[in-house]
C-alpha cells in the first residue's frame, strides 16, 4: 500500500516537474533565441523578461477549440499525443534525480530507456497516419525514419558507458563515476569515452527532432509535420512532450557520461544531488538549444548520411575499442 | 576514385564538426551583444525633422485667406470664411498680417491628403505645417477629417446671424436710398426722356 502511495507520489512529482521544466525551457528558448539573434524575445507578459509568456501561451492553448478532421482515423488520432508523452514520460521511472531518488533503480535500466523511448516513434507515427494528411504522413514517415536510424548509434554509445561499469542498472552506472570529474565517462579511456559523449549528443539532438535535425516538422516544408493536423490540448501534448524529451535526453547524457547527481569534485558532497544532476541536464539542454540556434536545417539524405556513414561505422568501433580497453588497460 | 572519397569522407567529417564550432562560436558572441529592438509603445525612435506626417495648424495665426486650400491638389481642406463686420478688430497674426475674416470652418480630411505639402508655401503666415506625431490611426473615415477651427457652432451662428443682419440692413438702407432717388426724381421738373433721345 505504501509502495502505491509512494509510486503515485514519484509520479506526480515528475508531471508537475515535467510542467515546470517545459514552461522554463519553451520561455528560456525564446529569450535565447531573441539574445542570439540580437532581439530581446518576449518582453511584455508579466513583467520582468516576460516571464509569464509561456503560461499565458499554454493557457491560450488550452483554451483552443480541439478540431479533429473530419477524414481523420479518430480513435488513433485523439490516442497519439497520450502515446508520445506516456513515452516520454516512462523514461523518467529509471532517471536517477539523486542517490535516492530515483523510480526504480531497474537492473536493466539502460536497455528500458533505449526500449520506451521507441515508443514515442510508434506514436509520431499513428499521429502522421490518422491526420489524413500529406504534411503529416511525410513528417511521421520522416521521423519515424530518423529515430529509427538515430536509435542505433545512440544504442552504441550508450553501450560505452555500460561496458565501462559492466552494469545497465543507472544508480550503478552513476556510482562508478562517483569521486570526481576525473572518474566521469566522457573522461574515461581517452579519447573514447568522449566520442560516445559526442555522438550520443548529436544523435539525441537528432532523437528529439531539433534543429540541424527537424525534418520531420521543418515549418518551411512540412508546415508542422506530424502535427499540423492538432489543435489546442493534443497540440499542447505533442509540444510539451518535445521539450520533455528534449528534458529527459539531456538527463541521459548526463546521468551516463558527466556523473549523474555526483559532484565534480569530492568536497562539494555537501551539495545535494539533485542540484548537481539537474545543473549538469541544464547545462546540456543549453547545449543543445545553443545548437538549435546556430545552425541551419539538414537535408533528409544528409541527414541518414550523418547516421549511417559517420555515427554508425564511428560509434561501432568506439564500442570495440572501448570493450578491449577495459579488457587489457584497466 | 575510391581514395578520393576516402579523403573527402575524413576531411568532411572535420569540416562539419569544425565549422560547427565557428557557428556556435559566433552565436554565443551575439548572446551578450546588446539587442537592437526599440520597445516601440515605451521608446520611440525621434521623428526626423522635415518628415511628411499629419497636416497641423495653428489656428491663431490663420488669416483664412484660402492660398492653402487653393494649393491643395485633391481638396483635403474646406474652408469657410466670413468677413469682419467694420470696426471689428480680429487682431493680427505673428508676423503683423492683419486678420480680416472669421475662419468659420478649417477642415483638413487626412483620408484624402496625400502628404505632399503643397499647402504650406503659400500660407502667408506660416500656420499651417506638418506635425511630428505619426500615430494618427482612426476607427472611421469620418474621425479622419481634422476640424481645426475653435469656434463653436453657436459662434458661427451668431457671427452668421449678425451677417445676414447687417446686410439685410445695408439692403434695406440701399433700397431706401434708391426709393429717394426715385422719389425725388419723381418729384423733380420733367426732363426729356433719355431712352427718347437714345432712339
Ligand atoms: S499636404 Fe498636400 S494633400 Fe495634404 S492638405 Fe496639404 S496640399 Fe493637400
Ligand atoms: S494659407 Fe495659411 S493663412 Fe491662408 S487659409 Fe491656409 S492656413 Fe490660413
Amino acid at each position: 500500500m505504501l509502495d502505491v502511495i509512494l509510486t503515485i507520489a514519484y509520479l506526480v512529482g515528475v508531471i508537475s516537474f515535467l510542467f515546470l521544466f517545459v514552461l522554463f525551457a519553451v520561455w528560456f528558448e525564446r529569450k535565447l533565441s531573441g539574445w542570439m539573434q540580437d532581439r530581446l524575445g518576449p518582453m511584455e507578459t508579466g513583467g520582468f523578461q516576460g516571464w509569464l509568456q509561456t503560461i499565458a501561451d499554454a493557457i491560450k492553448l488550452l483554451l483552443k477549440e480541439d478540431i479533429i478532421p473530419e477524414q481523420a482515423d479518430k480513435p488513433l488520432f485523439r490516442l497519439a499525443p497520450y502515446i508520445i508523452f506516456i513515452g516520454t514520460l516512462g523514461a523518467f521511472a529509471v532517471i536517477p534525480f539523486g542517490a535516492h531518488l530515483i523510480g526504480s533503480d531497474l537492473n536493466i535500466g539502460l536497455y528500458y530507456i533505449i526500449a520506451i523511448s521507441s515508443i514515442i516513434a510508434i506514436g509520431i507515427l499513428m499521429a502522421g497516419w490518422s491526420s489524413n494528411n500529406k504534411w503529416s504522413l511525410y513528417g511521421a514517415m520522416r521521423s519515424a525514419a530518423q529515430i529509427i536510424s538515430y536509435e542505433i548509434p545512440i544504442g552504441l554509445s550508450l553501450l560505452v558507458p555500460a561496458v565501462m561499469a559492466g552494469s545497465l542498472s543507472m544508480q550503478t552506472l552513476v556510482a562508478a563515476q562517483g569521486g570526481g570529474f576525473w572518474n566521469w565517462n566522457f573522461l574515461q579511456a581517452p579519447p573514447f569515452g568522449l566520442i560516445a559523449f559526442i555522438i550520443y549528443f548529436w544523435a539525441s539532438v537528432a532523437e528529439v527532432n531539433r534543429t540541424p535535425f527537424d525534418i520531420p516538422e521543418g515549418e518551411s516544408e512540412l508546415v508542422a509535420g506530424y502535427a499540423t493536423e492538432y489543435s489546442g490540448m493534443r497540440y499542447a501534448m505533442f509540444f510539451m512532450s518535445e521539450y520533455a524529451n528534449l528534458f529527459v535526453v539531456s538527463a541521459i547524457g548526463a546521468t551516463l557520461f558527466l556523473g549523474g547527481w555526483s559532484s565534480p569534485l569530492p568536497f562539494l558532497t555537501f551539495i545535494p544531488g539533485p542540484i548537481w544532476f539537474l545543473g549538469k541536464s541544464m547545462v546540456l539542454v543549453f547545449i543543445q538549444m545553443w545548437l538549435r540556434w546556430t545552425l541551419p536545417r539538414l537535408r533528409v539524405d544528409q541527414l541518414m548520411g550523418v547516421c549511417w556513414k559517420v555515427f554508425l561505422p564511428f560509434s561501432f568501433l568506439n564500442l570495440i575499442v572501448v570493450s578491449f580497453w577495459m579488457l587489457w588497460v584497466k | 576514385m575510391r581514395t578520393a572519397l576516402k579523403e573527402n569522407y575524413f576531411k568532411q567529417i572535420w569540416k562539419g564538426i569544425s565549422t560547427t564550432l565557428i557557428g556556435m562560436s559566433v552565436t554565443i558572441g551575439h548572446l551578450f551583444k546588446p539587442s537592437v529592438t526599440l520597445q516601440y509603445p515605451h521608446e520611440r525612435w525621434p521623428m526626423p525633422e522635415g518628415a511628411r506626417l499629419r497636416i497641423q495648424m495653428d489656428f491663431d495665426e490663420c488669416t483664412g485667406c484660402g492660398a492653402c486650400a487653393r494649393a491643395c491638389p485633391v481638396d483635403a481642406i474646406i474652408i469657410e470664411v466670413l468677413k469682419a463686420q467694420a470696426g471689428v478688430d480680429l487682431g493680427e497674426t505673428s508676423n503683423g498680417t492683419k486678420k480680416r475674416l472669421h475662419v468659420l470652418k478649417f477642415d483638413v480630411d487626412n483620408a484624402k491628403c496625400i502628404y505632399c505639402g503643397l499647402c504650406i508655401p503659400p500660407c502667408p503666415t506660416g500656420a499651417i505645417h506638418f506635425d511630428l506625431d505619426y500615430e494618427a490611426m482612426k476607427l472611421t473615415r469620418k474621425e479622419l477629417i481634422y476640424h481645426f477651427s475653435i469656434m463653436t457652432s453657436d459662434e458661427v451662428e451668431t457671427l452668421r446671424e449678425a451677417d445676414r443682419e447687417a446686410k439685410a440692413k445695408a439692403a434695406a438702407a440701399k433700397a431706401q436710398a434708391a426709393a429717394e432717388k426715385a422719389k425725388a426724381a419723381e418729384s423733380a421738373p420733367k426732363k426729356p426722356n433719355q431712352s427718347d433721345s437714345s432712339s
